[in-house]
């Protein structure tokens, strides 16, 4: 029983980060119906500046988070006002095709400024382990997953109370209605793409102080799981991606606990197969009749 | 009109590219060097061991040239990225083959691509000297394919020697990456060893190539509690799996093999106190080794690893090779080359009928301080 729980807190660890990565996914597609296969760098180069804050710098751990964050909320803005603006309004594909393109952009972007060779990030936060009824946590795991559930609920709340998170859910829900009522859409966009990069790079932080490697690549198979916590739990819907990531986390734990290593990353894939045949608009989403 | 103009183009680039071809292979031939190929990953995540094989056999052939060549002519390291792909790793060879005209090859780095270049390798009657392939399968029915690291199996038995006969062991759990040759080839050698000491395999897990996450099999491990455990991987992987067992408060002694070489620079801490099978010590009071060591830190100003000593040693082989032969031919070569007797950095050499070393010493070496520290060396018989 310990050992199961031990497990389920590993789980746990991973599915915060892949929830916090998914919110991004999410939040972009609800608002333009756009993947923005691009998240999975700006999870990359958040790690990156991190390490950079952290080793050449030797910031403070609360300087940190606050100063990527930052940065990367506006390369996210930045990077959807040059890449994704100007086809507003061309076919989607085109958009898609452009969001693996950046993708492809700034992977070998930081292959060219940070060489492949993985960085090693150092030890944010203070080490310690607390024994619990017999189950061992480390103070790392319950930072990441307190940093995550914090910052989700913020969202969360920023979302439903303001202004400006309404002004987003009515953009989501109808852009050309939102313009008639005076909301500011690309201003709205931009605000999105700034909270979503910001949250994908806080994931990219935890992810590499858990997983102690930065390299130009590592964005590439946690962006992917993401995206699949995304579809799991609803692509559009913000809690849905939070419930996603928690259960792919989860799944993928203990797969590899309790049936086959192997078989790991084939289920977690698998879910996605089962979830586009069978509910294609996830746990959380509605059916809604396609308007004519 | 397209058409012809299409296909007329097409003549041209082919008429073209004979003149090319034959402009090479001709100026090969001619010319007062001798062109020496080599192949491995310079660049992507298994960079570190093809640089530093290339770096080795690099200062090898310069000492040679500097000490007046081979036969009167100097030597030319021709080397070439195979990223650590298979496909890029054959092309390389193909080019060494066809455009630069090399009489010899020094690599595949990897096992993986190694294999994937034995074929052609073999059909071309190439003499190949891997300084690190340690796949078991690459010298095997490969007349002309050579090695200068010990087998997979080789040091996979003698970590079990060392860690039932040294260290005492009775309990050991596996920690294997499946779908990696190298980390299945040392564990299956392990294990076998092992049990054959009178020891138990406590418990086997396996990770995939691609998993940053090992939290759920070191949980597994922990509670099996053994005594040692065998990661026998590359330091990409073994860095994150040493820091997860850390800071899991896993107290059991971690043994590795020749991949681990370079875990003290990263993570000194989390290696601290555990073991690994290595081809030799920077350590070793060895004047051949410390004269190595010195050359290598001269002229790189980094501190070799086993995979400089690897490639400094079949830089070396081949050469001498070259020089008994007294030829450039290919049989000449291979013939050579079978009847190697070399003291090196690296040890003894001599080959097998298969072209595998013969009774190398294997270095046991201890990660203490951050610090490589030699122990013992293992001989299996």
């Amino acid at each position: 029983m310990n050992l199961f729980l031990q497990q389920v807190i590993n789980g746990l660890n991973v599915g915060s980060i892949y929830a916090l990565i998914a919110i991004g996914y999410t939040m972009v597609y609800g608002i333009i119906k756009l993947i923005n296969f691009a998240h999975g760098e700006i999870m990359m180069f958040g790690a990156y500046f991190a390490f950079i804050a952290a080793t050449s710098f030797q910031m403070p751990v609360w300087a940190i988070l606050l100063l990527v964050m930052t940065i990367m909320a506006i390369i996210g803005v930045a990077i959807e006002f040059v890449a994704y603006r100007p086809l507003r309004n061309a076919p989607r594909l085109s958009a898609l095709i452009t969001a693996i393109g950046v993708s492809l952009f700034l992977q070998n972007l930081a292959l060219l400024i940070f060489k492949p060779e993985p960085k090693i990030m150092p030890k944010l936060f203070p080490e310690m382990t607390f024994s619990v009824g017999g189950i061992d946590i480390s103070s790392t795991t319950l930072i990441i997953i307190g940093l995550s559930l914090v910052f989700m609920v913020l969202l969360d709340l920023y979302i439903r109370k303001t202004k400006q998170g309404r002004a987003m859910r009515a953009v989501s829900e109808d852009k050309d209605a939102a313009i008639l009522m005076g909301v500011n859409v690309n201003r709205t966009i931009s605000l999105t793409f700034a909270l979503g990069s910001a949250l994908g790079a806080l994931g990219g932080i935890l992810y590499s102080v858990a997983y102690i490697q930065i390299y130009p690549t590592m964005g590439v198979m946690p962006g992917l799981k993401a995206f699949i916590a995304a579809v799991l739990g609803g692509i559009g819907i913000v809690p849905g991606a939070m419930l996603g990531g928690f259960i792919i986390g989860m799944v993928e734990t203990l797969t590899k606990a309790y049936l086959s290593t192997t078989w790991a990353d084939a289920i977690v894939f698998g879910i996605l197969i089962i979830v586009l045949l069978f509910k294609p608009t996830g746990i959380l989403g509605k059916n809604t009749r396609e308007k004519v | 009109m397209k058409k012809r103009v299409a296909s007329v183009l097409l003549a041209a680039i082919f008429v073209a590219s004979i003149f090319i071809f034959a402009g090479c292979s001709s100026s090969g031939s001619k010319s007062d060097v001798i062109k020496v190929g080599f192949i491995g990953p310079t660049t992507g995540d298994a960079a570190i061991y093809g640089t530093s094989a290339r770096d080795g056999a690099m200062l090898a052939v310069a000492e040679i040239n500097a000490a007046g060549g081979v036969n009167g002519k100097q030597l030319e390291l021709i080397a070439y990225d195979s990223k650590g792909d298979q496909t890029e790793a054959i092309n390389a060879y193909n080019r060494l083959r066809d455009q630069d005209g090399v009489v010899a090859v020094i690599g595949g780095t990897l096992s993986g691509e190694t294999l994937a270049m034995k074929d052609i390798m073999v059909q071309d009657n190439m003499p190949v000297l891997s300084p690190t392939a340690t796949a078991v399968d690459v010298t095997v029915d490969a007349p002309n394919i050579f090695r200068v690291c010990f087998l997979d199996s080789y040091q996979g038995a003698a970590a079990a020697n060392f860690s039932a006969d040294t260290l005492g062991a009775k309990t050991a759990a596996l920690l294997i990456g499946t779908g990696n040759p190298y980390s299945e080839g040392v564990s299956a050698a392990y294990q076998t060893a092992f049990v054959a000491k009178g020891g138990t395999i406590v418990g086997s897990e396996s990770y995939g190539t691609t998993d940053k996450d090992f939290s759920a099999q070191l949980t597994k491990i922990k509670e099996m509690n053994p005594e040692v455990i065998f990661v026998p991987d590359y330091v990409q992987t073994v860095g994150p799996i040493l820091q997860k067992a850390k800071e899991m408060g896993i107290t059991s002694t971690f043994i590795g093999a020749d991949g681990w070489d370079g875990v003290q620079v990263d993570y000194a801490a989390a290696a601290q106190g555990n073991y690994f099978t290595n081809h030799y010590a920077a350590d070793s009071p060895s004047a051949t080794v410390q004269n190595f060591i010195k050359a290598y830190n001269t002229k790189y100003t980094k501190v070799p690893n086993s995979f400089s000593a690897l490639g400094y040693d079949a830089a070396y082989v081949m050469a001498q090779a070259i020089k008994t032969a007294g030829s450039t031919e290919s049989a000449a070569i291979i013939t050579a080359l079978a009847a190697t007797d070399y003291s090196g950095v690296t040890g003894n050499l001599k080959f097998d009928a298969n072209g595998d070393p013969k009774d190398k010493e294997v270095t046991i070496i201890k990660i203490d301080g951050g610090q490589l520290k030699f122990v013992t060396t293992v001989v299996n018989k």
